[in-house]
């Protein structure tokens, strides 16, 4: 029944959805304010029904209802519970399904904390939102239902990939949608701006919190991605270039120029062409991912039920969203005004600057990523496009950004002055020089260009300090007085700095653990002992032992720092019996400089000794904490009072109440 | 600075960057793509030994043979063609005797292959593309393990 009434939920939220799309369209054309005012009653109402339609289907994963097919194909009444919740959207159906309801709650945040919006700019970017959730309510319906019921009901279910029965994993699609979904928002005001023909600062400031926010979860989705294929796929490697990994990765690169994009329109009303399009672009991306992961056209690791007849629904749903955007674009661009003008050197020409680079560096990716799919349709060839390509073409275009990226806060607005910067900025280059040829110095057994990279990384870091030490001029006036500057910052200035640390300090841990790590692989009799970096890992030898719904061998190591103080780790294998497939979980041991990393492989003819892979990770959670530190900075950011939604000047005096 | 100005500078730089971005894609694509094979391709369209590749196919029933040390052996096959690959390491927790695999790796002048690389799937209902593909090129029969799971069919219970 509860089923049936989410299936219900489903189909109405549909009707809505296309009743939010038409409503508001047709009162803007025929100028009718109460057709337009239907947008957010609308966008409630959609909300609403798909959160009773997911809370349905997450009722019938944890109840373990398996009449329902969707439920039978991906559940086990063995799974613990937080993986019979997370198992919704573990797959396909449940993941649009989870797709559309991030969108409806993303709409009914501009219904409710839009309400200093125009009329008539809300209305048109809730009818935009309606047009998504309609045709995605669309496909959900017809080709992805997750409420069909199979008659007879088995009686247990076949269970879910136990790879994604995992904390790391279970969150990440929710951040990485959150992401995904949130730039539709940026997307739906630059069609409604497009619509009206009226694009001003004001549009800016209601346009770039949803993107801090989208940019944000998306940060969060991919670092989480990141780690668990780190620590559960048994790699030791923490990107891999994967198509799938590279479709989220790109509107996360056009997101971060569409940030930076919008700060220009917003305080210079400049650049307002170039941010339409971007935003229309990161959506585009965004729709694209949803398209590469879903149809499986690509050769990915990461690949997880996908369906090719299903894949060509979206690239419709893709080319009719894009392809109709592009086309308002090209037909309205014109009507739009030009804004403010600017010299090369200043703090709009760094973040054109910025702009370009990441918005190259995007358009390299997005090569490596379809070329082989071009080459195949035309010639038949089958390629693969790996690690070395992205080092050679994103990798050398991050290197002028990072170079770059001191200066732009140091550039005053419409004119800056580049010498001064450079000066400013001589004493963090000396010290981030300095640094670097100590560490070449002392690591000189690595590649000649890894230094450069670390000096890079702290170059950022460093400057991103000194950025906040300069504007409260420590050093310059007494420093009580600077104390005070500095607690007077406005939020955004440390929004800033601190996303920008988390760019220096994710460099430090991408370059460290790329250029030093150190691998090797053993046969390990129990009493064996290897050393790597300092460490000397002994084979305790493996047992074998139960777990909630698997079998596994556990491996017990004992590693000896270089000091002598010991810890043990317990690398594991995995057989879970529904789905029938094993998993490896790695040995990790977090460390000051690094992470020791070991991996089960099988056991040998004699029964006792196993291949063990260990190795060492230099500082490789810097990567992840440098992700943290960014969305830390774009709360920062967030929370700043000029760019809070609507926040309208407080009156200093509470109005007195007039008794009545 | 006039409009005009600052159009120019804006264009310059974007053909600056792109212009770089462009020779850095061609001299990757020339240097670092690796060209995927089925196992009946290599003697067809003379792949020359030692030039990287990817080979792709099912693992050949009852080809496994683990070596000394980490050391493993196993075939290859599109049930026309099979070539055998030595890789020593850990292999992915999915590989299985009649599972697909893709392998990346040299070619050795005997026309036995060495991996050094092969590769994963998450899901044990995944088949890479190229591998169904070129398996269904050959007119191999793929078992229920190359079909992808249609999870809103209702009959999916009878299968």
């Amino acid at each position: 029944m509860i089923v049936e009434l989410g299936h219900f939920a489903l189909i109405l939220s549909v009707a809505v959805a296309a009743f939010q799309m038409g409503g508001p369209l047709i009162g803007h054309l025929v100028n009718d304010e109460r057709l337009m005012l239907t947008a957010r009653p609308s966008a409630v109402t959609q909300c609403a029904l798909l959160t009773i339609s997911f809370g349905a289907l997450t009722y019938a994963y944890v109840a373990s209802d398996f009449s329902v097919s969707n439920v039978y194909l991906n559940s086990h009444s063995d799974k613990p519970l937080l993986y019979r919740v997370t198992g919704v959207w573990g797959n396909h159906e449940g993941s649009m399904l989870l797709w559309v309801l991030m969108l409806a709650v993303f709409g009914l945040a501009v219904a409710l904390f839009g309400t200093n919006l125009p009329t008539r700019l809300r209305a048109n970017v809730l009818a935009v939102q309606g047009a998504i959730g309609l045709a995605f309510g669309l496909f959900i319906v017809f080709t992805s239902n997750p409420f069909l019921r199979m008659d007879p009901a088995p009686f247990e279910g076949s269970g879910l990939n136990p790879i994604l029965q995992d904390p790391g994993l279970a969150f990440h699609p929710p951040f990485l949608y959150a992401g995904y979904v949130g730039f539709s928002i940026a997307f739906s005001f630059a069609i409604a701006a497009l619509i009206e023909g009226r694009l001003d600062a004001a549009w800016a400031r209601w346009v770039r919190p949803w993107t801090l926010a989208a940019w944000m979860f998306l940060t969060v989705g991919i670092a989480l991605g990141s780690y668990w294929a780190y620590y559960e796929l048994g790699w030791g490697g923490w990107w891999f270039w994967d198509p799938v990994e590279n479709a989220s990765f790109m509107p996360w690169l056009a997101g971060t120029a569409l940030l930076h994009s919008a700060l220009v329109m917003e305080k210079r009303e400049a650049l307002k062409i170039w941010t339409v399009l971007l935003a229309i672009l990161t959506f585009s991306l965004s729709l694209m991912g949803a398209f590469l992961v879903r149809s499986g056209v690509l050769t990915s690791v990461h690949a997880f039920a996908v369906d090719p007849e299903r894949g060509v629904v979206i690239l419709a749903i893709l080319i009719a969203f894009v392809g109709g955007a592009l086309a308002l674009f090209a037909a309205r661009v014109s009507s739009l005004r030009q804004g403010g003008i600017f010299s090369p050197i200043s703090r709009e020409g760094s973040l054109v600057l910025n702009n370009v680079l990441l918005t190259v560096s995007c358009a390299t990716v997005l090569i490596g990523t379809l070329y082989p799919l071009a080459l195949e349709a035309i010639t038949g060839a089958k390629i693969s496009v790996g690690e070395p390509y992205f080092d050679l073409t994103f990798g050398a275009l991050m290197i002028p950004l990072l170079i770059a990226l001191p200066f732009g806060p140091m550039l005053a607005w419409k004119r800056g002055d580049l010498a001064a910067a450079m000066q400013r900025l001589f004493a963090v280059a000396a010290m981030a020089i300095l640094i670097t040829i100590a560490s070449y110095s002392v690591l000189y057994r690595g590649p000649w260009l890894a230094p450069i990279g670390l000096g890079l990384g702290l170059w950022v870091m460093l400057a991103a300090v000194y950025e906040l030490v300069t504007r409260a001029r420590f050093g310059d006036v007494e420093t009580h007085v600077a104390w005070a500057r500095f607690k007077g910052l406005p939020r955004s200035a440390f929004g800033t700095a601190i996303a920008h640390f988390g760019v220096g300090l994710m460099t430090v841990g991408i370059v460290a653990t790329s250029a030093y790590r150190a691998e090797t692989i053993n046969v390990m009799a129990p009493g064996q002992t290897v050393s790597i970096a300092g460490y000397t890992v002994r084979f305790d030898g493996a047992a074998p032992d139960q777990g909630p719904n698997y079998t596994m061998e556990r491996a017990t190591m004992t590693v000896t720092r270089g000091n002598g103080s010991t810890t043990t780790i317990s690398p594991e294998k995995r057989r879970y019996t529904a789905p029938a497939q094993s998993t490896s979980e790695a040995g990790i041991l977090p460390d000051m400089l690094g992470d020791l990393y070991a991996v089960l492989g099988d056991r040998q003819p004699d029964g006792q000794s196993y291949t063990v892979r260990v190795y060492f990770n230099p500082l490789v959670r810097l990567i992840w904490i440098g992700a943290l530190i960014m969305f830390l900075g774009g709360m920062m950011s967030l929370s700043d009072r000029r760019l809070r939604i609507g926040a309208p000047r407080r009156p200093k005096v509470q109005p007195v109440d007039v008794p009545a | 600075m006039t409009r005009k100005q600052r159009r120019g500078f804006l264009i310059i730089a974007a053909v600056i960057t792109l212009t770089i971005a462009s020779g850095l894609v061609l001299l990757a694509m020339r240097d670092t793509i690796v060209f995927f094979y089925a196992p009946s391709d290599i003697e067809e369209k003379g792949v020359a030994p030692g030039q990287r590749i990817r080979i792709g196919g099912l693992v050949a029933e009852g080809s496994v043979v683990r070596g000394e040390g980490a050391k493993i052996r196993f075939g290859v096959t599109d049930t026309l063609k099979t070539v055998p690959v030595s890789y020593e390491g850990i292999l992915p927790d999915l590989f299985r005797e009649g599972q697909g695999v893709v392998a990346e790796g040299r070619l050795d002048p005997s026309g036995a292959f060495t991996a050094d690389t092969v590769l994963a799937r998450h899901d044990e209902n995944y088949m890479p593309p190229e591998v169904a593909a070129a398996l269904k090129e050959r007119g191999v029969k793929l078992g229920p393990g190359a079909t992808h799971k249609t999870g809103s069919s209702p009959t999916a219970a009878s299968e």
